[in-house]
């Protein structure tokens, strides 16, 4: 019981991670219906940065994330204004495409600039220190990703629910004409979108290679998994995201904790393919996702 | 402007000159790939025939991707997936009949029954996903064809019998009678190294891709693709079968794409699983969105700029070859370009390197043409949606000269 639930606990925080990529992914399609595939190198570059001002810059562990976010968050407003702006009415490939394009180029530099060796992380806290509840190890490092994701959740809440902007978002998101047509800066919207989406890719990389411990370039990889959440919890929905995102970490995680005992005829890595294999049943069933609109067409 | 009946007279002007012209050109062109190809083949050093092997080998995936991408529109991420179908296939049906229990299995069957199985084997199962994938349109279908290279590589690992497990297996060589093509052999009285051997080889089964994909477009089928991809539902209305278009489509470009695994494998002799990995599939949409979408030679061009180029860049020791922090290499370099590339040709160019070159084309026509007021300013203006039945004239120079 004690090893299930250090598996649900592990599986929560893992999820927070994808939620918080996911959230990334489904803002930016809210507002500007671009699927960006550089979210994964946006939040590697981030990782990269942050580990590099606490390790090489001798930085506050808080200051080298703010100087994270900044970086990306300035990729992020480069690019969209640069280059998406003028792909703006493009056919999907091609917008599909040209983030491919920022992917690899952000990856090669990371591998340039620091090598493709495994770095350490920059933590918080120690890996082991924690609480220990009835046998369960509560890592401070996976409680401070349930709580900054939490958090996170929250503002994004209000900053939608409440703020001027938000409501531009939700409104742009909803009819982008009638947006304009009340005099909404859509490129601010935009602009709004790739720089909040970029930020919460850093935090989440930075999360996400602290529960690797170590990370190389690959780590962009992973953010691959918030695929699978958001599909799950709905592309175009913010709560899909989140709910998605913990389904697929726990769903991983208790693969992974189980996939050895119950089903070894399944061979190694189980766990890596089972958020996809969730993905495409739910592609089949259910296209629009737990929380989704129900307008992703079919032939 | 009333100038309707004028354009009519000077764009049919243009047309028969363009004839004319294309057809000598044409076989300038002919002339002029023979030639290059039989120098290159007679003079090259083993490096260079490397180079030439592996971006022919690409070549032929790039043409599989776009088959797919280019020409039906439909974004796929899948195609090392399929590339490893077929060359799992080849190492199954060819590789050494195993000596010990540990050993990956293989029935040491002649290559002209693997390289073909290759590619069928691969249309099957594209055939058996397509139904499934297809259902999906835009970045969907792009997102399923990324899990699907996730979980072949899963099975890749696990299926150590055929795969060799995350060790790898060897790949077996082509063999013409008792001559296996790694060694020097000599046909005819003529002595051919090894490299030369393969160059042929490839350059045959290229040569048939590409002719195949060409005539494939000019077809019905081919035009149905390029319909599905314009306007879904305008194809609808003009009585495709979406479906069947897809599928259509889906299932020939992974029969190429098996046929170029398994040469691939078979020309590296030795392939680990993780080799068909999301940044193989990633570099052959950088080859097509770079060379030309929709275009047989644009296939070409992009493969030999995303493949060939880093091994050039090796060859000649330019860069270093070990990479770390702060150190550039050959790979990192052309990553780095071809990732600019392909934002700065989705961006001006959606032609691509083709694109460039019709542009180019279309400018010299117009300033050596006295007169050409009417018909090629309309040309021009074609140009950037140079998508469209345009790639076809300069392609059969390609597939006409190298299947002579």
């Amino acid at each position: 019981m004690a090893y299930f639930l250090q598996l649900v606990f592990a599986g929560i925080a893992l999820g927070c991670i994808y939620a918080l990529i996911g959230l990334g992914f489904s803002i930016i399609f809210k507002a500007s219906e671009v699927i960006n595939f550089a979210q994964g190198e946006l939040l590697l570059v981030g990782a990269y940065v942050v580990s590099s001002g606490v390790f090489n810059w001798h930085l506050n562990f808080l200051v080298s994330v703010l100087l994270g976010v900044v970086v990306t968050v300035l990729i992020g407003l480069l690019f969209e204004r640069f280059v998406l702006q003028r792909m703006i009415g493009r056919p999907v490939f091609s917008i599909l495409m040209i983030t491919i394009g920022l992917d690899t180029i952000l990856r090669t530099g990371v591998i340039v600039g620091w090598g493709s060796n495994p770095l350490p992380a920059a933590a918080p806290y120690t890996a082991a220190s924690g609480f220990n509840f009835g046998g369960v190890h509560l890592g401070a490092n996976d409680l401070l990703t349930i709580i900054v994701t939490i958090v996170l959740c929250a503002m994004l809440f209000y900053f939608f629910q409440y703020t001027r902007y938000g409501l531009a978002m939700r409104a742009t998101a909803l009819d982008q004409e009638a947006a304009l047509a009340v005099g909404i800066n859509i490129r601010t919207v935009y602009a709004l979108a790739w720089g909040i989406a970029a930020a919460i890719a850093t935090i989440g990389g930075v999360f996400l290679a602290i529960g690797s411990f170590a990370m190389d370039p690959t780590l962009g990889g992973a953010a691959l998994l918030a695929f699978p959440a958001i599909i799950l919890g709905g592309i175009d929905s913010i709560t899909g995201a989140v709910v998605g995102g913990i389904i697929i970490g726990l769903v991983q995680d208790l693969t992974a904790g189980y996939e050895s005992h119950v089903a070894s005829f399944l061979g190694a890595g189980i766990h890596q393919i089972t958020p996809y294999l969730i993905m495409i049943l739910v592609l089949l069933i259910r296209p629009y996702g737990l929380f989704g609109t129900r307008k992703v067409e079919r032939i | 402007m009333s100038t309707s009946p004028k354009a009519s007279t000077a764009s049919t002007a243009v047309s028969s000159s363009r004839l004319l012209g294309g057809r000598a050109s044409r076989w300038i062109t002919i002339i002029l790939v023979v030639a290059v190809i039989l120098i290159f083949f007679s003079v090259a050093s083993d490096d260079w025939l490397t180079i030439a092997n592996y971006t022919l080998i690409a070549a032929i995936a790039a043409i599989a991707l776009n088959v797919l991408s280019g020409y039906t529109g439909q974004v796929s991420l899948g195609i090392a997936f399929f590339m490893a179908i077929g060359a799992y296939t080849a190492a199954y049906l060819g590789g050494n009949v195993p000596s010990s229990p540990l050993d990956p299995l293989g029935l040491a069957l002649p290559f002209y029954i693997w390289l073909p199985a290759a590619g069928i084997v691969a249309a099957l199962v594209g055939a058996l996903v397509g139904p499934t994938a297809l259902r999906l349109k835009g970045f969907y279908l792009g997102i399923v064809s990324l899990a699907l290279v996730f979980i072949g590589q899963y099975l890749f690992l696990n299926a150590r019998g055929i795969t060799g497990g995350p060790q790898g297996r060897t790949f077996p060589v082509p063999a013409i009678g008792a001559a296996s093509i790694d060694q020097q052999n000599s046909f005819f009285g003529i002595a051919l190294t090894s490299g030369q051997q393969y160059f042929l080889l490839i350059l045959i089964v290229l040569a048939l891709a590409a002719f195949f994909v060409y005539n494939v477009m000019r077809s019905r089928a081919g035009r149905a693709f390029r319909a599905v991809r314009d306007n879904e539902t305008g194809a609808t209305i003009m009585g495709v079968n979406l479906f069947e278009a897809k599928m259509g489509a889906f299932i020939l470009s992974s029969f190429l794409a098996g046929i170029a695994g398994a040469l691939f494998a078979s020309y590296s002799r030795y392939i680990i699983p993780n080799n068909w990995s999301l940044t193989l599939s990633i570099q052959f949409v950088a080859a097509i969105i770079i060379g030309g979408v929709a275009s047989v030679w644009g296939s070409i061009l992009g493969a030999a700029f995303v493949f060939g180029l880093p091994l050039v860049i090796d060859n000649f020791s330019l860069l270093p070859v070990a990479s770390g922090p702060g150190i550039i290499t050959g790979g990192d370099l052309n990553a780095i370009l071809y990732g600019l590339l392909i934002i700065v040709f989705l961006l001006f160019e959606p032609g691509g390197l083709v694109g460039l070159a019709r542009r180019g084309q279309a400018l010299t026509r117009k300033f050596s043409s006295s007169k050409g007021e009417g018909g090629d300013p309309a040309e021009i203006t074609d140009l950037p949606s140079s998508t469209g039945p345009q790639p076809d004239s300069e392609n059969s120079t390609l597939a006409k000269g190298e299947s002579a």
